[in-house]
């Protein structure tokens, strides 16, 4: 295990935002932690880092324990939400910062240094000042710099936080390339379940300062361990008191096997998906169902309908306790990444 | 200001929100008839008087011995004072910005005390201490060999706490804007904390810190009030340039006026440089 965290505990005074998190990250996989802002994702981020000290509890770094280690000794790169750029220095010079503090010999600086530009494709930049750089441009320079060192864990918080949609995406598929080509230990926190699904081998989720559950972007997508996962990974709706993905909902114009009958209050085309919001006698809210726009015309559904629902086999379905408030839009529950 | 409105948004919709010409000269002719009361004529008129006789009588004036100590005293002191004040303001600046402790909003009120209190109580309030005769620390000090008051170390007291707040005042915005995370940043590249002052904090401070020094270096150059008081004014022994101009005004003859004059024109003329030196420091420091 690469980095394997034991009870760590850490409040700001009277707020709790870590309780007790015990976690063993695989070396090489690329882990998102993913949660709603403020659940504890950064600050679990920090202790790893050492730029933040738990209240209780151990971090392991390659089996070395850094818990008492101090941040510049972690052999960490850590990349911020905001860049973190050193202004007053150029592209080239802020790469080859963490070498030069190491006292590398000039030549090796100037050659590592190089080899970091191309790898974030930023050679033509190196003598530029940072400001002369675009948000992503500057994120890939302070990646290049994290990975300069040669560091044992890469830490990203909210690496693309600040990007616009249309960069975001595509450095979360360059991300997820350059991981493959490095094969260094990451970690990113991200706050977007798109973005952990698409980019990460694994996904912790964390919420008020508690690990809900860990595993691959399969696993918690398909088998949720609860309300508040199931909810935070994907659209939902509840219906006969579980909570159900609105496209793992068949729909059909006629009774079908136990399907429940209901009637389409109304129809919304977005792109290429039709959602319904059926009214299911019986349940408190409408019940959301989402299908392709070519099913939906082959159906010939339209507003007013009677229609019958059934979860497809398979389904993963999660019993609503009422612990969690759950909104039939993700949007509602997480910022969507676009 | 309104052109550099207009100029800075590059269009002209910035017209829309300019004051109306009715108010505008107005505005203008009382500001520079304000100015120029204030400012412009009477320091013009030490010009004048100070070159009433020619250049001769200015020249030799200044090469008088008490004249060439008495700024070398005030450079000195000045120098010492900025010194303390750069290490001290960088200092205080960082504990204030960067760390959460009690008192933390009565430390930056105390700081700006120097600013408000008159400069001759602070020289009297560095009497009752420091005094050899009767001050309060003063006997200790002196008893092992370390004359304050009517000393060097007096003076440089009493400049150092007249112009403390200057340099704080210009680092402590500054340090609030460029925030921790370069610092952090550096830190787990691997810097250590002098590393990351050196390297990463100061790089970013530096204008406002020279804006700071700068402004500082001219009002220890011109203090008065507090050195008055501390230093017994004792010519080439403990008189300043700004004593030494009250000293030699209030003196009979035409050669103690010039005297006075001239030195007087000679802290006009650094004031001017300084106030240069800042306004083109300045816009360097937007640019950042």
């Amino acid at each position: 295990m690469s980095i394997k965290i034991s009870g760590v505990n850490k409040s700001f005074g009277d707020f709790a935002a870590l309780t007790d998190v015990n976690l063993d990250l695989p070396s090489g996989q690329l882990t998102a932690l993913l949660g709603p802002s403020g659940g504890g994702k950064s600050t679990l981020l920090r202790i790893i880092a050492g730029l933040e000290l738990g209240d209780s509890g151990t971090v392991e770094i390659e089996g070395v324990d850094a818990t008492g280690l101090p941040a510049r000794k972690r052999n960490v790169g850590f990349v911020f939400q905001h860049y973190a750029a050193f202004r007053h220095m150029s592209v080239a010079d802020n790469v080859g910062f963490g070498l030069k503090i190491r006292k590398r010999p000039k030549a090796e600086v100037r050659a590592r240094t190089a080899e970091m530009l191309d790898l974030v494709h930023l050679s033509q930049f190196a003598d530029r000042l940072p400001a002369q750089l675009s948000g992503g441009q500057r994120q890939r320079m302070a990646l290049a710099r994290a990975l300069a060192i040669e560091p044992t864990v890469l830490l990203l918080d909210e690496p693309f936080g600040a990007l616009d949609a249309k960069v975001r995406k595509e450095l979360r598929d360059w991300l997820r390339r350059l991981h493959d080509e490095v094969h260094v230990t990451t970690v990113f926190v991200t706050h977007d379940q798109e973005e952990a699904l698409e980019v990460a081998d694994r996904i912790v989720v964390i919420n008020n300062g508690r690990l809900e559950q860990e595993g691959t972007p399969d696993e918690l997508y398909d088998h949720p361990a609860g309300e508040f996962v199931m909810s935070f990974l994907g659209p939902v709706t509840t219906l006969q008191g579980h909570l159900v993905r609105p496209h793992d909902l068949e729909v059909e114009t006629h009774p079908f096997g136990d399907a429940v009958p209901g009637r389409v209050e109304r129809l919304t085309r977005v792109g290429f998906e039709v959602r319904l919001d059926v009214r299911v006698p019986g349940e408190p809210a409408t019940v959301l169902v989402t299908l392709t726009r070519a099913d939906a015309a082959r159906k010939e559904l339209a507003a007013d309908s009677d229609v019958w629902i059934l979860p497809v086999p398979g389904a993963s379905r999660v019993a609503v306790t009422g612990e969690v408030p759950v909104a039939t839009e993700p949007e509602l529950v997480a910022p969507a990444s676009t | 200001m309104a052109d550099r409105a207009e100029r800075a948004a590059g269009t002209g919709r910035v017209r829309t929100v300019r004051q109306p010409s009715l108010l505008r000269w107005p505005l203008r002719i009382a500001v520079i008839v304000y100015l120029v009361l204030l400012v412009v004529w009477p320091v013009a008129i030490v010009a004048v008087k100070t070159f009433e006789r020619g250049v001769g009588p200015v020249l030799d004036a200044l090469a008088q011995p008490e004249v060439v100590f008495a700024f070398e005293l005030s450079a000195a002191n000045a120098f010492w004072a900025v010194v303390v004040n750069t290490v001290f303001g960088v200092g205080i600046s960082l504990l204030l910005v960067r760390y959460e402790f009690p008192g933390r909003r009565a430390l930056s009120a105390l700081v700006d005390l120097p600013l408000s209190v008159s400069p001759v109580v602070v020289g009297l309030a560095l009497l009752l201490v420091y005094s050899g005769r009767t001050g309060w620390f003063g006997p200790t000090l002196e008893h092992h060999g370390l004359q304050v008051i009517y000393a060097q170390p007096g003076m440089i007291m009493a400049t150092a706490f007249v112009s403390l707040p200057l340099v704080i005042r210009e680092v402590v915005p500054v340090l609030h804007e460029i925030g921790t995370e370069q610092e952090q940043a550096a830190t787990s590249l691997g810097a250590s904390p002098v590393q990351t002052f050196l390297r990463i904090t100061l790089p970013a401070i530096r204008w406002a810190l020279l804006y700071g020094v700068v402004l500082t270096l001219a009002r220890s150059l011109g203090e008065f009030g507090a050195v008055n008081v501390v230093s017994g004014g004792v010519a080439l022994r403990t008189q300043t340039a700004t004593l030494l101009v009250q000293e030699r005004y209030n003196q009979f003859g035409a050669d103690n006026t010039t005297a006075a004059y001239a030195a007087s024109f000679v802290l006009a003329l650094l004031a001017i440089v300084a106030l240069v030196v800042v306004s083109s420091l300045r816009p360097q420091e937007r640019d950042r």
